[in-house]
């Protein structure tokens, strides 16, 4: 009866906390402002003022639909390799 | 494999380019790019040592390590919007790295994850890598692992500890890249007027989310301690008398 209830408290609390999670990510990324990063906002910005501008890095994806990809590649990679060695780390036995 | 699997789904869903704390390439000018550059070498080295030494000693850390290494790499480049401030920034993760595995190895995972995100990510820059390497890497794990040791020894509980060491991880990487950048900019400028400025202009973000940090480390610092006592035991993140009763 315990761990019958415990996976019920375990699902509603994924059920509750993952859409938040999403909905907080999404209404962020998707609101009508401009959420700047701050190397933007602050770094770039200010070494503009001194005088300092950014140049294109050295394998240059630019900002549209290849960056987006390659920060896909990185948190499907990033995310998988994390799942992977967390199972290993509490793996019983 | 629910987990992995969750874990990934999560990432893939949350990816989009992030802009934050990194220098881009071409901020710095070529001599303060080298020096970091040269600062940063000595810890990097160290780190490789330390880590070359921990696999030979025990090579049931290996996970650990790669745990570690996927998490500094996956929050050091994920946007996290600050409603407060109407920016986006990202934790750095290595205040659980230094906890977990010592500020040393948490140079070299912070220097690998920023590599990759500069080569691949446009995130960052290999003309300063070195300065970012020596903002997150060094700072970041010195000031979260100082913080961790320093409250536990004032009898700290492991979460305080962790929320500390996650916080002062994050804000020191800040206050260490305002240094830098203002160092590396301000041509006959004064110095401390500008790095108070940088300073002043990086906390209405990062002061939130160095709190959200804190609370990330805290968690993951209890979550070990209850899945695996004995790894926190051999990394002497805490003692054999702390171990829960049921270990």
């Amino acid at each position: 009866m315990p761990e019958r209830r415990r996976k019920w408290k375990i699902l509603m609390l994924h059920m509750i906390v993952l859409p938040t999670l999403f909905f907080g990510i999404y209404f962020f990324s998707l609101a009508p402002r401009s959420w700047e990063g701050v190397d933007k906002s602050v770094v770039e910005k200010i070494a503009k003022e001194h005088g300092r501008e950014a140049v294109a890095p050295l394998i240059d994806p630019g900002s549209g639909d290849l960056l987006l990809f390659g920060f896909l590649v990185a948190g499907a990679v990033g995310g998988f390799a994390a799942g992977y060695y967390w199972r290993q780390l509490t793996r019983k036995g | 494999m629910l987990k992995i699997f969750i874990l990934s789904i999560l990432f893939v869903l949350g990816a989009t380019p992030a802009f934050a704390m990194h220098i881009s390439e071409g901020i710095l000018p070529f001599s303060w790019a080298l020096l970091w550059s040269l600062a940063a070498v000595p810890f990097v080295a160290l780190g490789v040592k330390r880590l070359n030494f921990l696999a030979r000693e025990d090579l049931s850390l290996k996970p650990l390590v790669g745990l570690l290494a996927a998490v500094v790499f996956i929050v050091s480049c994920m946007p996290v919007p600050v409603p407060t401030a109407g920016t986006c920034s990202h934790p750095c993760g290595t205040g659980v790295a230094a906890i977990l595995v010592g500020p040393l190895v948490s140079v070299v995972i912070a220097g690998v994850s920023l590599l990759i995100q500069a080569l691949f990510l446009a995130h960052g820059g290999l003309s300063t890598l070195g300065a970012n390497t020596f903002a997150m890497g060094v700072v970041g794990s010195l000031a979260g692992w100082l913080a961790f040791r320093g409250a536990r020894r004032m009898g700290g509980s492991l979460a305080l500890s962790g929320f500390l060491a996650g916080l002062l991880a994050d804000w020191g990487t800040y206050a260490a890249t305002s240094l830098i950048l203002s160092l590396g900019i301000r041509g006959e400028a004064p110095l401390w007027p500008l790095f108070t400025k940088v300073l002043l202009a990086f906390m209405p973000t990062q002061l939130p989310l160095g709190i959200l940090e804190g609370l990330v480390t805290a968690g993951m610092v209890t979550l070990l301690y209850k899945k695996r006592p004995d790894l926190l035991i051999k990394m002497r993140v805490i003692k054999e008398e702390e171990l829960p009763s049921n270990a």
